[in-house]
């Protein structure tokens, strides 16, 4: 189980002849992800990496069905590539593109609202259930399967945490990362919702930082919804200054709105635990799971 | 990007937002000339990209052209909390009687662009929201409708305007949006938009922040160049390194915004003081790690540096050689804290330790000596 992917996931990756399309869609068949074909329009017929290459989604659809599509199509056309999969009813849609203008973004996640389609990203490392699907760029071999659930804005501070848990044999039941731009699809509360209902996942982690609301409403949720599981947090970004973009597009505290402290402070109220360090996460969650 | 106030007003009457009469000086020679075309009174603007620009007099009435001359020549070589002025914008002075706010920005949350409005115009929107929050009018915009004429009267009827006057106001709130979405802003403002004596709407300050990322469809601004660097951001820049400098003395270079920011306060957790935030990105080259290097190595203000490096895409060996190259090239020698985990991790480590460069495998271990070195305390 898990969420979002799993054994039964049939992807198809749009960008596939990239650099980056080509090099990660050869870890994920090394993981044993499910790839179907691959999308690039003008380059119908090509082969990368025993997948066949198709000129439109819509080819692909007819030929294999696929329920998922994960995107490395540059930023000036990935606006495009995410619409073709919304319209051809992909249900799942896992865009690692970065830079995308915001514009694209506000109009891409809009469409797929009205479609119920689940955009992941962009900006996203992607999204792991360990042992079942990969659908991203994370390094496959620090997750293990188990029944932690993990969401996340950033990437390698995923992949750090992550290792810690599984350093402590607390496996994972899906790690996802939400993106690191201000605008994303899939957020933590959604996230949350699927976990909730997962039979596989028996706490959950939150990785947030600094910039927007998400972290604040989240904690709002976990408190009106009186969360069933326990949610372990860590926020990144305590001593960030405001004003300046870090590295993140969404990492930016404006004027006094989106601090750690802020963030922290509504978690703490709502009865989510916070790490202090990012070890700690393994610790606070060792002493929820392990009675 | 920030445009200035001129490029802003510029885009604004292309869309006929009425703005007031004015040009641009960048020499005090050229102030006789740009005034004979005005009315006085006088507004003297500082062109500089900085909030509270007012208070920190880079705005200067000037009731006539003698008194307009000597404001500019004042401000024109003059520094703005720390900005160079290098262009002064020369207005006629409007009599007012109302200032409001008028505003298109981003919802994180609701993953759109909402137009927020307030009557009490004149300050920042940051303050408004923090003493008054009931003063601001928010209208989240749907992406496939738009803000249609619609959204923009029921906006400027909640000021109490009839007439011609909510007619001239909703379009000015429609324009904004349009200028907005066609330019790719993250944020356009008008503050104050002036209510001016003979009940016009005209758009006093202007500011419009263009998304980066979007940059590509607008090369009008990409070849504008970036704003005033440091050496340090310059080079950054060029690498494409995420880069901003902080006020202590441990520099850190790492992969990943979130590992750095947790990196900083992991520092700041031990008692340390980062000097910068420095993020390579995803799969870095050699050529990008050792810029990294060479930036942190050339702040004088770091006393010692520590690299945070979790290898996925990222390749430990490649970050392993970029290290030993620029630490080899540095002028200043430093101390060197390196966590190095991840792909080709033992060749990596090896690179380092042939280097006589120590290398760990924790970052809280890493964090913690490179504080140790700051204070003295380890050597």
């Amino acid at each position: 189980m898990g969420i979002i992917i799993n054994a039964g996931t049939r992807a198809i990756v749009q960008g596939i002849t990239g650099k980056q399309g080509s090099y990660h869609t050869k870890l994920m068949l090394d993981y044993g992800t499910k790839i179907v074909a691959g999308v690039v329009p003008g380059k119908g017929g090509a082969v990368v990496n025993g997948v066949p290459v198709y000129d439109s989604v819509k080819e692909t659809v007819e030929a294999y069905s696929p329920n998922a599509s994960i995107i490395f199509v540059p930023a000036p056309f990935a606006q495009d590539a995410v619409l073709e999969a919304i319209a051809n009813k992909i249900k799942t849609i896992v865009v690692v593109t970065e830079h995308l203008p915001i514009k694209d973004t506000i109009n891409v996640l809009a469409y797929a609202r009205q479609s119920h389609v689940t955009v992941i990203g962009p900006n996203t490392p992607g999204i792991i259930t360990p042992r079942e699907c990969k659908l991203g760029i994370m390094p496959a071999n620090i997750f293990t399967p188990g029944s932690v659930g993990l969401v996340s804005r950033s990437g390698t501070l995923t992949y750090e945490i992550a290792a810690g848990l599984t350093g402590k044999g607390l496996g994972q039941s899906t790690c996802v990362g939400v993106g690191g731009d201000p605008i994303v699809g899939l957020n933590f509360i959604e996230a949350l919702e699927l976990f909730k209902e997962d039979s596989k996942t028996k706490a959950v982690v939150l990785i947030g930082e600094i910039g927007g609301n998400m972290e604040e409403l989240t904690a709002d949720y976990v408190a009106k919804e009186r969360y069933p599981k326990p949610v372990v947090a860590y926020v990144a970004g305590r001593f960030a200054p405001s004003g300046k973009r870090m590295g993140h597009a969404g990492a930016i505290i404006m004027g006094k709105q989106g601090t750690a402290q802020s963030k922290i402070e509504a978690f703490t109220n709502a009865g989510v635990q916070v790490a202090e360090k990012p070890s700690d996460v393994a610790a606070l969650l060792a002493e929820e799971l392990l009675p | 990007m920030n445009l200035f106030e001129y490029e802003a007003k510029q885009e604004f009457s292309t869309y006929s937002i009425p703005i007031p009469q004015g040009t641009l000086v960048t020499n005090s020679n050229q102030t006789a000339q740009a005034i004979a075309k005005l009315k006085p009174p006088y507004m003297i603007k500082a062109q500089v990209l900085v909030g509270g620009r007012g208070k920190a007099g880079g705005i200067i009435p000037a009731k006539s052209a003698k008194e307009a001359e000597e404001a500019v020549a004042k401000l024109l070589g003059a520094q703005i909390k720390g900005l160079p002025v290098k262009q002064v914008l020369i207005e006629e002075k409007l009599p007012i009687r109302k200032e409001l706010y008028a505003g298109i920005t981003i919802d994180r949350f609701n993953r759109s662009y909402v137009a927020l409005a307030s009557a009490s115009g004149g300050i920042e929107i940051e303050e408004i929201a923090g003493k008054t929050p009931k003063a601001i009018i928010r209208t989240l915009i749907d992406p496939q409708l738009g803000l249609r004429s619609f959204h923009a009267m029921a906006i400027a009827k909640q000021f109490g305007y009839s007439g011609n006057q909510l007619a001239e106001l909703a379009a000015i709130i429609q324009k904004l949006y349009q200028v907005c979405v066609d330019n790719d802003a993250e944020l356009v403002e008008i503050n104050p938009l002036a209510e001016t004596e003979t009940g016009n709407f005209v758009a006093l300050d202007a500011r419009m922040v263009i998304d980066d990322n979007a940059l590509f469809r607008h090369p009008e601004y990409a070849e504008r160049g970036a704003e005033e660097l440091s050496s340090q951001e310059a080079l950054a820049l060029k690498n494409n390194l995420a880069y901003v400098k902080l006020d202590g003395d441990i520099g850190v270079v790492g992969n990943g915004a979130g590992l750095v920011m947790a990196t900083l306060d992991l520092l700041n957790f031990f008692g340390g003081k980062p000097a910068n935030f420095l993020d390579l990105g995803g799969g870095t080259t050699i050529e990008a790690i050792t810029a990294a290097l060479q930036i942190v190595f050339a702040d004088p203000d770091t006393k010692a540096i520590l690299v945070n490096i979790l290898g996925g895409i990222t390749h430990c060996d490649d970050v392993a050689r970029g290290i030993v190259e620029a630490a080899n090239e540095a002028k200043a020698k430093k101390p060197l804290v390196v966590r190095l985990v991840g792909t080709n991790q033992q060749e990596g480590q090896k690179i380092l330790s042939d280097a006589g460069i120590s290398v760990l495998d924790s970052m809280e271990e890493a964090a913690r000596q490179a504080v140790e070195i700051t204070r003295g305390e380890k050597r």
